[in-house]
């Protein structure tokens, strides 16, 4: 009696919250059908901002892995003075809001920040061009990859690692055939958690990049600009972006769940040497 | 074969582990846990850095601090087997074994018996079977120096004893020098010729097995070697008793049952000492002379023979026991137990 009394609140709650989270987006897809989208994907703006949004997010997302990795390596994997003050610093941009963190690219990076004389001499002017927006989405969603991967490194047992040395393997070669491969599944989680949030980034790429169609104006600012002018389009967008956002988040999950359970590590992360 | 030397101080969080000791064939460091057992291990496979020492296999200088040698562990020469064995989860056993050297894999998938699951991962084997993948890997690693961490701590009681016999076979049939830690005084006499007796992090005693049982330095040490273990031959006798023919010709009998090269493990406070034998058929009686008789408080430790026995000091004053004089000394056959070797 006392379980079926708990058991109807119980699914309740679940049957809310399915319905709440789902709910928007079946919204969204009853108001742009697919033929809608197809025609939308005629539309120069349209497919401006796809194609920006793309190259950006994947240009972002190869300069977390690559400059993330190494970071949460060793903040994962060393003790010295200043680790947490350190791992903290990294974690802040998680927490800045959006605006703020705009408002810190431009300081660092624009023709009156801090490296903005430096970059000047250089010829370089960053501000409202696309490395622009790559930045921002790097600064708004590697705090996210680097946290994951410094528990996923942490998860590493470390006789296992060490066993690797004593069997003859070079720290190299034990980082790639032992701990990255036992990390992998972190990492990549880590991973999908950045891209999402890169994909989706809005408030800092606006301040430090603005808005121009065609080379710093992504989905998310297209649909923010076109949602006053003509809500099809908005809408037709926002279908699109969700449809972007599952078909890459299904493959990350795809390739991740493929571990070649027969052979070894090698087919993810090819030993080095 | 070349002889394993080493002498090193390391600090430790609450004492400082300093060591010095030689190998050449199988040595057994044994002490509670927390004694700072694992860290010599690992110092001279070099995962930790002494603050100070030498570690050298033969001419092999593998550390020495004052000459600031300090070799990366994959460049010293070791098989390090570890307590939990920290094999590779997301390689196949056979992976795993080729992981350090991949000229005798096949070889050492069938010698121990890990061929049939050559191509599984090691989260689906048993303990028995993770062990030996462990240390077919160790070895084909063609180490130097073999190092096992409580190599028989993590095994049920059954699978022990049988791991036990097979290590000792194998030790024997590697002729490296080896060393053991192991918290379990029986294991240690069991498998190597020489024990230390490691307690915060100072090794107290290092002798023979009968050396340490016979004459502890301290209490300490007598409280951890426990046990008498003496070697012999069993075969069944009358009565469901078992007979076993010791190395030193005499025959005892043990309530348990084995067959084959048994150890006999007698404590030395069941052991009681006479100068004549009372006749009583149901004890075993080990004539001989007093080896060495040490004091320790109120009780004394006396050998006889291959034999230990720990009786009150009013005794030895009692029967006035003295090195060299002959007695007899008899235990129950239910106060023994047989371990396979």
């Amino acid at each position: 009696m006392k379980r079926a009394l708990l058991a109807a609140p119980f699914y309740a709650a679940v049957v809310v919250a399915l319905a709440f989270l789902t709910l928007p987006v079946v919204a969204l897809f009853t108001r742009v059908t697919p033929a809608k989208l197809v025609g939308q994907l005629g539309n120069q703006v349209v497919t401006d901002a796809l194609v920006v949004s793309l190259e950006t997010t994947l240009i972002a997302q190869v300069l977390i892995l690559a400059f993330g990795t190494p970071l949460a390596y060793l903040l994962a994997s060393r003790r010295f003075p200043g680790r947490p003050l350190l791992v903290t610093l990294v974690e802040l941009p998680l927490v800045l809001p959006p605006a703020v963190a705009g408002l810190g690219l431009l300081a660092a990076f624009g023709r009156l920040g801090l490296l903005g004389s430096t970059l000047d001499a250089l010829g370089v002017s960053i501000p409202f061009t696309q490395t622009a927006v790559i930045l921002a989405v790097a600064f708004v969603a590697s705090p996210l990859y680097v946290r994951t991967a410094i528990a996923a490194f942490q998860s590493v047992d470390p006789d296992v690692a060490a066993a690797s040395r004593t069997l003859g393997a070079g720290p190299t070669r034990t980082f790639f055939r032992v701990i990255l491969p036992l990390a992998a599944g972190g990492l990549a989680a880590g991973e999908a958690l950045a891209f999402a949030r890169g994909l989706g980034e809005f408030g800092a790429t606006i301040m430090f990049a603005g808005s121009l169609q065609g080379v710093t104006q992504t989905l998310p600012l297209a649909i923010y600009a076109a949602f006053d002018v003509n809500l099809d389009v908005a809408l037709a967008m926002g279908a699109l972006l969700v449809v972007v956002s599952a078909v890459l988040l299904l493959s990350l999950r795809l390739i991740l769940s493929w571990q070649p359970s027969r052979q070894t590590s090698r087919s993810l992360f090819a030993p080095l040497s | 074969m070349a002889t394993l030397s080493a002498d090193f101080a390391l600090a430790l969080r609450s004492f400082e582990l300093r060591l010095a000791l030689e190998a050449e064939r199988t040595v057994a460091l044994v002490g509670p846990s927390g004694a700072g057992k694992s860290s010599v291990l690992r110092a001279i496979a070099g995962l930790v850095r002494p603050d100070s020492g030498r570690i050298a296999l033969g001419g092999e200088v593998w550390l020495d601090t004052a000459r600031g040698v300090d070799r990366a562990p994959d460049e010293r020469r070791v098989g390090l087997v570890f307590q939990e064995y920290a094999l590779f989860p997301h390689l196949s056993v056979r992976a795993n074994v080729g992981y350090g050297g991949k000229d005798r894999v096949d070889e050492l998938l069938e010698r121990f018996r890990i061929g049939h699951v050559a191509d599984e991962r090691p989260g689906v084997l048993s303990g028995g079977e993770r062990q030996r993948v462990a240390l077919a890997r160790a070895i084909a690693r063609d180490p130097g120096v073999l190092l096992l961490d409580e190599p028989l701590a993590a095994l049920d009681a059954h699978t022990k004893s049988e791991v036990r016999v097979e290590l000792q076979a194998l030790l024997r049939s590697l002729g490296l020098p080896a060393l053991i830690v192991t918290h379990d005084y029986e294991d240690a006499a069991a498998l190597a010729d020489t024990v230390g007796v490691l307690v915060d992090g100072e090794v107290r005693q290092l002798g023979t097995p009968q050396e340490l049982v016979a004459q502890p330095r301290d209490p300490f040490v007598a409280s951890l070697t426990g046990a008498n273990l003496l070697r012999g031959f069993a075969r069944s006798a009358d009565d469901g008793l078992t007979s076993v023919q010791l190395e030193s010709g005499e025959v005892v009998y043990s309530t348990d049952t084995a067959v084959g090269e048994v150890g006999v493990v007698v404590y030395p406070w069941d052991v009681s000492i006479g100068r004549v034998h009372a006749d009583d058929s149901a004890m075993n009686l080990v004539r001989g002379e007093i080896g060495s008789i040490v004091h320790l408080g109120h009780r004394a430790r006396v050998q006889v023979g291959p034999l230990t026995a720990e009786v009150t000091s009013a005794s030895v004053e009692r029967l006035g026991l003295s090195p060299g004089g002959s007695v007899v000394a008899s235990f129950k056959a239910t106060g023994t137990r047989l371990v396979p070797l």
